[in-house]
């Protein structure tokens, strides 16, 4: 095991484990994190899994952990690898099995006075109209080839349909479709479970959440989000559901042959890989691009759904119940980017598993209202903690790949959550202090309890004393959907 | 006991420990552990069957495949699975399940990883840690 010793201390934000530590390693792990969340790492095997990433063939300098790092299966949630185009691997176990999970956040000019009230009501039309729990079904029942359709179009499927606004799209990474998407390359398992899961959130840590905007730290970039100081605000997270979980099943399961194939060793089967550049690294790519596009659709349909919540419980209360949208990003996700390493311009494929996307100003893949300010990035806490907004900066460019950290992270096992904490305790502590809680599973909740996690704003002070985002708002919730 | 499991600490998903005398025995296991994390509660009042094949490249990649598949059976048709019947030809395995419509899911799995994974014979027969995505 990793001990404390074994890592150097760059600076009080950033550490980093040397390729020398072990003979398999291709580049050094560097890590976001002050000393006292890396005494939490060390406590589970996040380290190793980010040190286990470091041996991924085409691997480049360096691996890079988040603050909210914990352990996870193969990959540590907040790691974020780059591999070379021209030598490098794909590996779906890297990018995860809830392809394309993620958040959208959406603002609003609601006074939470104004609506105070009300919330219970909004609370109640939100958890209707926004299907969540285990094995429920949304309200669109896909033929083969909507499916498809949506595959291949995203969140532009939605807008087709007059579900979504074009802001709404150039909010969204990637335009909510990224190119490539091919369904022709997906199991007919996964497209039956794809056909009737889309508009659904699901379960697990997966959440609608109405918050108010708590604090503002950087006017300029929260005016240009239009976030306000007490005005409403909405995060929806979550992925790609049964059909994105099948995809990643199916190809981690394919390619464990096909890394002996191609003489690939790995020190652990569930980073099984293939060559951006072999027949099944494209077939990965083209399939898992196809989950990205159905959850960015997902979410979309989401947002709509919260819109229709909003309209039916505010009309008549308020003048304006309208929620603009501020961004929709993704945390787990592999993609061709661009990069620049010492002075050239690289194509890439980043994974990132619980990490975000987090580009400075100026980058071409921003839309032109984010281009001087940066690119949104989304850090949901834990139900009855803060959320925050941050901004890239020109420093993740350099130093983490473009990408910053995606959300508390978890410091607490779910079954010892379960057995420190009863969920219609947690419900009513959570109620106590303001938050409305529409939960479909009680033990569920008690899973997703605030203190199983590390603390959102000790995570967040880290990536922004690091320079690798930047501080725009705090959010506090006050409506809690979960499945 | 000579076969069973139990649910063991993980961070952020869910880790099973099972051992049993064959790998049969540990498939059945492994099956009925699965289930029980998830928190399935099957209906009384009707009873079904579903059979599975499944082959592989070896053991671990064969285990990793019919948890798998009993995860989509639940998924699509709502339904959970309380009995085992299994053959195994080599690396193929032969599955009837026998259950019912679910009552109650509390959690759903999203895969079963090869995070780790071996299958270790003890003195006992086989045993192995399984690590669940949820």
């Amino acid at each position: 095991m990793i001990r404390l010793q074994d890592i150097n201390k760059i600076n009080d934000y950033e550490w980093e484990i040397p390729q020398s530590y072990r003979n398999d390693m291709r580049v050094a792990v560097r890590l976001f994190v002050t000393h006292r969340l890396l005494e939490d790492a060390l406590g589970d095997r996040s380290l190793e899994q980010a040190i286990n990433a470091a041996t991924l063939p085409g691997v480049m300098q360096p691996v890079v952990v988040m603050p909210d790092m914990h352990q996870g299966y193969g990959f540590p949630i907040g790691g974020v690898a780059a591999t070379r185009i021209t030598d490098g691997v794909v590996s779906p176990g890297a990018i995860g099995y809830d392809i394309n999970c993620g958040v959208r956040l959406l603002g609003s000019q609601i006074d939470l006075g104004a609506v105070e009230p009300v919330l219970s009501n909004l609370a109640d039309a939100l958890n209707r109209r926004c299907p969540s729990g285990v094995g429920v079904a949304g309200e669109y029942h896909l033929k083969d080839a909507e499916l498809d359709q949506v595959c291949r179009l995203g969140a532009r499927w939605a807008l087709r349909k007059g579900l979504a606004t074009d802001e709404d799209l150039l909010r969204t990474e990637e335009g909510g479709c990224l190119d490539g998407a091919d369904p022709t390359r997906v199991s007919s398992q996964a497209k039956k479970r794809g056909l009737n899961q889309l508009g659904t959130l699901g379960a697990g840590n997966h959440f609608i959440e109405v918050d108010v905007v708590d604090r503002v730290f950087d006017a300029r970039a929260a005016q240009t989000m239009g976030l306000q100081e007490g005005m409403l605000a909405l995060q929806i997270h979550c992925g790609s559901r049964g059909f994105g979980h099948q995809i990643c099943t199916d190809y981690v399961q394919e390619l464990q042959s096909t890394v002996h194939r191609y003489g690939i060793k790995l020190p652990d089967r569930e980073l099984v890989c293939a060559p951006l550049d072999s027949p099944e690294g494209k077939d990965y790519l083209a399939a898992m691009r196809s989950a990205a596009n159905y959850a960015f659709c997902n979410r979309q349909l989401l947002a709509h759904a919260a819109r229709l919540a909003f309209e039916e419980a505010l009309a008549g209360v308020i003048g304006n119940w309208q929620l603009h949208q501020v961004y929709d990003i993704a945390h787990n996700m592999g993609k061709i980017e661009t990069h620049v390493v010492d002075g050239k311009k690289v194509k890439v494929c980043v994974h990132r598993k619980g990490a975000t996307r987090a580009f400075g100003p100026s980058s071409p893949e921003l839309p032109d209202v984010y281009r001087s300010i940066g690119q949104p990035v989304l850090v949901p806490g834990s139900m009855g903690t803060a959320s925050w907004v941050l901004v890239g900066t020109t420093e993740s460019m350099s130093r983490s790949w473009g990408s910053s950290c995606h959300g508390a992270g978890r410091v607490m096992s779910r079954s010892q959550a379960k057995r420190e904490m009863r969920g219609d305790r947690l419900r009513s502590e959570l109620e106590a202090d303001g938050i409305h809680i529409r939960a479909g599973s009680l033990p569920g909740l008690a899973e997703e309890a605030p203190r199983a996690h590390k603390d959102v704003d000790e995570v967040v002070e880290t990536v922004h004393a690091a320079g690798i985002a930047r501080k725009v708002a705090r959010l506090r919730p006050v409506i809690v959907i979960k499945g | 006991m000579r076969s069973g499991y139990k649910e063991i600490q993980h961070t952020a998903d869910w880790a099973l420990q099972v051992w049993a005398p064959d790998l049969t025995g540990l498939m059945q296991q492994a099956a009925l552990g699965m289930i029980a994390l998830m928190g399935a509660r099957l209906r009384h009042d009707r009873r079904l069957e579903r059979t599975i094949m499944v082959s592989a490249d070896d053991n671990e990649s064969l285990l990793v495949a019919f948890l798998n598949s009993i995860l989509y059976e639940m998924e699509l048709d709502s339904v959970g699975f309380d009995r085992f019947e299994l053959k195994l030809d080599g690396l193929k395995l032969h599955a009837r399940l026998a259950g019912a419509p679910l009552l109650e899911l509390q959690k759903s799995i999203k895969a079963v990883t090869f995070h780790n994974l071996e299958i270790r014979p003890v003195e006992a027969g086989l045993e192995t840690t399984i690590v669940f995505d949820v």
